[in-house]
């Protein structure tokens, strides 16, 4: 596969030429936090940064969605019956994009495209978005990205791969999508030996930094009913006040809630960002609660990402080590911890 | 493919309070497009999305059966929001079906073997679609003896009262309704609980499967009975409520462990069960 180098003077070029043919998304600084937005100019992206505070999950499954539109007019012949919005598939590009969140697609994919049905949004906008990674080659203190599968150079999830050297980047396509993107680059260098060989080291350098606070494998073996019950979940839960951070930030979590909004005489159907964490996720009508003790939704995520996932799949876990959930949980809750108990393979430092 | 989460547009066609309580109504519906009716093809069992549009969607178990055609049948308790809505609704209103959605009971794998269905309260829905189904001259040959246990508080209460006293008149069928307590003298049929009236009629659990739906607490105490008559976990049969919103296991909120009530169930046998986190 192509491999091209660009130096970081001639890099807006390269993104605004990119600009010319779809829709770029990077990270922008806002404030005092990253976020993917739609670059208006080459120079809004920041590719200095560490990591987005929010992950990129929204540019595929955004946060508050139009699924169906109708009319409730009483001389309308067809008021209440639902209506497809139309599904804009433009053109994509995420730019800079973290190799743990490119994953992140990939695992959520196994949920929204099945056999049995597939969800027309988040299949369109998979479809209409090319992702160029960047590595990391100053991971934080809060990765741990090498422990669940991924790391901070990998490229299975993503089109191209870029490296950034001292003087600019290398970029590495990895799918067809990514080789007819690199093709015309302008202003692009020979990737030569020598470059190749300093992101190699840069790679396996970033790799060495990041810590594996635990292994997944032991998971597997136990059954779902014996980590379900054991004791730690008591001491797990006992600080979370479930304000939903972890699942809000996190790149894997997926689930949504479907509501109706009625404007006058139209209304939409919405799907909307929904959370494990709060207990209206389960309440059924009658009042019955599964999940109505805050240990019972705790132990929800760490289980479905670390067991159910996995079991089910035959894949994952359903994590990508990004740290951010380390990073912003208010109580200080510690997902290498708590998956170190489920696997009961180490104890780390607390 | 077609977009799961659209439903069908459908006519209410007709609406049958079903209790004194007035709080159940069975609502028969009529596809939009005759097309839409063909790709609704359901096995008894299963369960659909009902759609109002600036409401929203309630799973609800279908409780027509698939060899009665032009209408399909739904039997709603009120509860929340959107079932109250549905209950003030009108014969000619337009709303939505989607589905059908979740698995059904093993009706291939009970060829040849006894039925005994055991239903308690409104969760009778689709044990109607079922028994309609077996009892339909193309699958009555199927399946061997059809046993039903069905109670409900009091007579009032019983959901679909005029076909359970044509089963009851039918010899291919052995009917035991039960209430909880009534002082109405023209009950002829049985007074007790549901466990109590099947561990007293105790039906044969050779070559039998047992289907048992009902509130939680009836299912609690029919299960040791179930046992006692020598029903293996494989051969006894439910079907789960969780809350639900896409009902095709993309939202995330019904999972019991690994399954998706909605996708993986709701019908699952009391041996898969006891595999799976205690949770629902
Ligand atoms: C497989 C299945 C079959 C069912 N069959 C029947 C039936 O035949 N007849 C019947 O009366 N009821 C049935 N129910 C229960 C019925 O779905 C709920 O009573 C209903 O959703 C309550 O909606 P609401 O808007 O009135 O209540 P609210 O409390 O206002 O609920 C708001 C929303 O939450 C969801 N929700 C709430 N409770 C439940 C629940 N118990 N199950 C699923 N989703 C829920 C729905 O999307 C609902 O619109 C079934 C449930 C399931 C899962
Ligand atoms: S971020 Fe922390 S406190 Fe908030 S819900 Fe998640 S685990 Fe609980
Ligand atoms: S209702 Fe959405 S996953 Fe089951």
């Amino acid at each position: 596969m192509l491999k091209i180098f660009v130096t970081k003077d001639n890099l807006p070029n390269l993104v605004g030429r990119l600009m010319d043919g779809a829709t770029v998304l990077g990270p922008v600084k806002e404030g005092e936090a990253h976020r993917f937005r739609p670059l208006k100019k080459a120079a809004d992206l920041d590719l200095s940064y560490q990591n987005s505070r929010l992950s990129p999950k929204d540019l595929v499954h955004p946060h508050s969605d139009a699924m169906f539109a109708f009319s409730l007019k009483k001389d309308d012949p067809e008021a209440g019956i639902l209506k497809e919005l139309p599904r804009s598939a433009d053109k994509r590009l995420v730019l800079g994009i973290r190799p743990c969140d490119a994953k992140a697609f990939r695992l959520v994919d196994v949920n929204f495209l099945t056999d049995t049905y597939r969800d027309p949004w988040w299949e369109a906008r998979r479809e209409a978005t090319v992702l160029v990674g960047l590595g990391c080659s100053r991971p934080c203190r809060s990765c741990f990205c090498t422990a669940v599968g991924t790391g901070p150079f990998d490229e299975t999830a993503l089109d191209v791969l870029m490296t950034e050297l001292e003087d600019g980047y290398l970029l590495k396509a990895v799918t067809e999508k990514g080789e007819a993107l690199l093709r015309d680059a302008p202003q692009a260098e020979a990737a030569t030996d020598e470059r190749m060989q300093k992101a190699e080291g840069i790679a396996e350098e970033a790799a060495r930094k990041i810590s594996k606070p635990f292994v997944t494998e032991p998971i597997k073996d136990k059954p779902q009913t014996e980590l379900f019950s054991a004791e730690f979940w008591e001491e797990v839960q006992f600080a979370c006040i479930n304000c939903g951070t972890c699942t809000y930030l996190c790149p894997t979590c997926w689930c949504f809630d479907i509501q109706d909004e009625v404007h006058g005489e139209e209304g939409v159907r919405l799907r909307l960002w929904d959370s494990c964490m709060f207990p209206l996720f389960t309440l059924h009508g009658s009042g019955h609660n599964p999940r109505n003790q805050k240990l019972q939704r705790v132990r929800q995520r760490f289980m479905h990402k670390f067991k159910y996932y996995v079991d089910k799949y035959g894949d994952g876990p359903a994590c990508v080590g990004c740290g951010r959930c380390v990073q912003y949980c208010p109580v200080n809750i510690d997902i290498r911890r708590v998956v170190a108990m489920m696997s009961a393979s180490c104890v780390c430092p607390t | 493919m077609k977009n799961p989460y659209l439903p069908y547009p459908v006519r209410i066609q007709e609406i049958i309070t079903e209790t004194e309580d007035r709080n159940l109504k069975t609502f028969k519906l009529v596809f939009l497009k005759s097309e839409d009716e063909a790709a609704f093809s359901y096995i008894p069992g299963q369960f659909a999305e009902l759609s109002v549009a600036g409401q929203g969607e309630v799973p609800i178990g279908i409780a027509s059966s698939p060899t009665e055609k032009g209408f399909i049948m739904f039997t709603v308790n009120r509860v929340g929001k959107v079932t109250t809505y549905l209950h003030n609704m009108k014969p000619g209103d337009v709303m939505g079906v989607r589905g059908p959605l979740g698995n059904w009971y093993p009706w291939e794998e009970m060829k040849g073997k006894n039925v005994v269905i055991i239903g308690g309260g409104f969760a009778f829905t689709t044990l109607r679609s079922s028994i309609v189904w077996m009892l339909d001259p193309a699958h009555r040959g199927d399946y061997g003896d059809i046993t039903v246990v069905y109670g409900a508080r009091n007579p009032g209460m019983l959901l679909y009262k005029e076909e359970l006293v044509a089963w009851e008149r039918r010899d291919d069928i052995t009917m035991h309704l039960t209430v909880d307590a009534t002082d109405d003298p023209q009950w002829k049929y049985n007074v007790g609980f549901v466990p109590a009236i099947t561990k007293e009629k105790a039906p044969s659990s050779e070559n039998a499967y047992a289907i048992v739906c009902g509130p939680p607490i009836m299912i609690k105490f029919t299960l040791p009975v179930l046992a006692d008559l020598g029903f293996p976990p494989e051969r006894i049969i439910t079907s789960l409520e969780m809350r639900m919103k896409c009902g095709i296991g993309m939202c995330g909120r019904c999972n019991i462990g690994t399954e998706y009530v909605c996708k993986d169930g709701p019908v699952f046998t009391m041996e898969k069960l006891s595999r799976l986190p205690n949770e629902y």
